[in-house]
């Protein structure tokens, strides 16, 4: 304590040099966790964006040479599935007994929701206009468990989708494309003839390949529309803890003998972006901490020469090395202290101002503001950062101040 | 250690026993700087060596006084061999049974004149209460009563160099080593540091050694050294 103390009683007399290494770490500090909130902010978002559109597992077609009986693995190691297939299967397209596929993955605990989902494509028609969509015919009570359809709807409800036998959920791009209103009625064009649905709602998901393309229809609709009575359906499944897609999917895979793909193998390409954006923002801020490590090492480096006499003086009364060696790393201490504070606050105040800067963004998801994602492991991170180069650059001089030969400075001085 | 730190009926001393001691800075030439020094400062007495710059007479005090190790010869605090004592040990004799004085006073200027005397006091653990009641009282009695909690650097010279004797007392030591103390000094102000020595080195049963230039002082002390080349003459 007694050497604490006079580490603050230093470090408040030397107020220029001890103020700027602070400012080092509070910006070092700072930087680090608003950049990396940022990032994460945007990587966290588009996640949420592509779990929201597309689900956390896609279980789609069945494998060209299927195992004649496959077992679900039940938690009680009771519940068996068993697939019957021929043996000469081939590829066949979407899910094979979907039914059964859609019982067995509802009895995961792990899985929220799922929906069976049936694609394919047809032109839509207004009177005077065209465009080619992918038709995505759900079931909507399923389908709200397993996406977040419902957030993205921005015109008309799922209320007006679900009341309507034709009706029909148009992308934002479409809507916007083909220059009609909520309630107008479209025609469908495609293999199998022509239906007439009516737009019932639109919505945004943010990712553009999908506000271009995609409208949903009831599952029956599609079913007719485009020839399927039954099959060619794929699945989405909705999980409680998405991180352990990559897991279940495997397991899926293994269990039901169709292809499971989780969100991470899914989005990789993106993923590794935006993880090397985060990474190397990361190691780019990192290095105004390492700077200021650097600065701290200077101005310690100096306090040590400058207070040599003090020490001399300190081992002459009875401090020992480590008691000098204390005073000063105590006093890194101190500024490492201060700095973590300092910069904490400032980067919660920093991230919290860039959230509410506007910024619209559209194409693999949908903001209006920047995104932040506010993350303790964040401020944890930076403060061992700075940790480390504190210590270092603290360390250093003060051993070497604990090893000054007191006998030898005082004769110096006289 | 055996702390022997009350005032006892049988006055102990400060002893050196045929001292050596020489820099080797460069492996070849070796300097001797103590060539058999053997003296002894009893307690409650002063000791004044006097000497031409350059004859030892620090390095002497340095060695007295456990800050530096000899080249061969003993060391003796009441008779007790200290010349060997570990780094932790002579860490502690300095904190409990000596007390420094150097010429220039060595305050610490980011602190008061009472948090400099206090430091010995709170690095041996005593509680800060009676540490600060302590050394008030001592800045007291070296009048410097409404001095106690001015910032050392806003002192005077011998305002200074009474703080530092201050805080060189503040453990009632048993062996205060001052290194020409009075050595930037005026003539007034020398001679009231020397009787202020001379009167805790009474009534606190101290072995103080002065080294000084000052033929008056040297000649008021009750035991006089000469110093030479590293040799020391009655
Ligand atoms: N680091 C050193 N290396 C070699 N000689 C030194 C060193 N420091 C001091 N000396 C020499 O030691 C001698 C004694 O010094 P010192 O004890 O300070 O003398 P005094 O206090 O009597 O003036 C001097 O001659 C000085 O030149
Ligand atoms: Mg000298």
């Amino acid at each position: 304590m007694l050497c604490l103390e006079i580490a603050w009683r230093f470090v408040i007399a030397r107020k220029r040099p001890m103020i700027l290494s602070l400012l080092g770490i509070v910006f070092g500090v700072s930087f680090f966790v608003i950049t990396q909130a940022q990032t994460s902010g945007f990587e966290q978002f588009f996640i949420r964006t592509i779990l929201g559109t597309n689900g956390a597992i896609r279980i789609s077609d069945q494998f060209q040479d299927p195992l004649g009986t496959v077992q679900k693995s039940g938690k009680d190691g009771k519940v068996k599935f068993i697939f019957h297939s021929r043996e000469d299967a081939l590829y066949q397209e979407g899910v094979h007994q979907p039914d059964l596929v859609r019982v067995a993955l509802m009895d995961y605990p792990e899985i929220s929701g799922v929906s069976e989902i049936i694609e394919g494509t047809g032109i839509l028609h207004t009177g005077s206009r065209k465009k080619t969509v992918q038709i995505n015919g759900i079931r909507w009570v399923d389908h709200l468990q397993a996406s977040d359809l419902n957030g993205q709807i921005i015109q008309g409800t799922i209320d007006q989708f679900a009341s309507d036998q034709m009706g029909a959920l148009l992308g934002s791009r479409i809507f916007s494309r083909l220059n009609i209103k909520v309630g107008d009625r479209i025609m469908l064009q495609g293999g199998t003839g022509t239906i007439h649905l009516r737009v019932c709602g639109v919505f945004e998901t943010g990712v553009s390949q999908i506000d271009k393309n995609r409208i949903y229809l009831h599952m029956g609709n599609a079913r007719s529309f485009l020839g399927h009575s039954a099959g060619g359906s794929i699945f989405q499944v909705a999980l409680n803890k998405p991180e352990l897609a990559p897991e279940l999917s495997q397991q899926l895979q293994n269990v039901l003998n169709h292809r499971a793909v989780s969100w991470q193998e899914r989005e990789k390409v993106w993923l590794d972006v935006f993880k090397a954006l985060r990474v190397s923002s990361g190691i780019t801020v990192s290095c105004i901490l390492l700077l200021s490590g650097l600065g701290i090492f200077n101005v310690f480096a100096i306090s040590v020469i400058e207070k040599t006499r003090d020490i001399a003086i300190l081992r002459s009364i009875g401090f020992s090395q480590t008691d000098v060696s204390a005073i000063f790393l105590w006093q890194g201490a101190i500024i490492l202290f201060a700095g973590i504070l300092l910069g904490s606050f400032f980067a919660g105040l920093g991230t919290y101002l860039i959230s509410i800067i506007p910024l619209r963004i559209r194409g693999i998801f949908s903001t209006d503001s920047f995104v932040v994602n506010w993350d303790l492991s964040h401020y944890l991170l930076a403060s061992c950062i700075a940790l480390i180069f504190v210590s270092v650059a603290t360390w250093i001089p003060a051993r070497r101040a604990s090893r000054i030969e007191p006998a030898k400075i005082i004769r110096e001085t006289i | 250690m055996n702390q022997v730190n009350e005032n006892s009926s049988h006055s102990g001393s400060l002893k050196v026993e045929d001292l050596y001691f020489s820099f080797s800075e460069h492996s070849s030439s070796v300097v001797d700087i103590l060539k058999g020094v053997t003296l002894e400062a009893q307690r409650g007495e002063i000791t004044s060596i006097a000497g031409p710059s350059g004859c030892g007479k620090s390095t002497l005090l340095y060695l007295m006084g456990l800050l530096e190790r000899p080249g061969s010869g003993k060391i003796l605090m009441d008779n007790m061999e200290v010349q060997n004592l570990s780094d932790r040990k002579r860490t502690i004799a300095r904190n409990q049974l000596i007390g420094f004085v150097f010429q220039f006073h060595f305050l610490i200027k980011e602190l008061t004149a009472l948090e400099n005397v206090r430091l010995p006091l709170l690095k041996n653990g005593t509680d800060r209460t009676i540490a600060n009641q302590i050394s008030s009282e001592l800045l007291d009695d070296l009048g410097l009563k409404n001095k106690v909690h001015r910032p050392a650097y806003k002192l005077s010279g011998g305002e200074q160099q009474r703080v530092a004797i201050a805080r060189s007392l503040v453990n009632s030591p048993n062996y205060l080593l001052a290194d020409e103390p009075t050595g930037n000094l005026d003539t007034q102000n020398s001679q009231a540091v020397f009787e202020l020595l001379l009167l805790m080195a009474q009534k606190l049963n101290i072995a103080v050694v002065l080294v000084t230039h000052n033929e008056n002082l040297a000649q008021q002390s009750d035991q006089e050294f000469r110093m030479l080349d590293g040799k020391i003459f009655t």
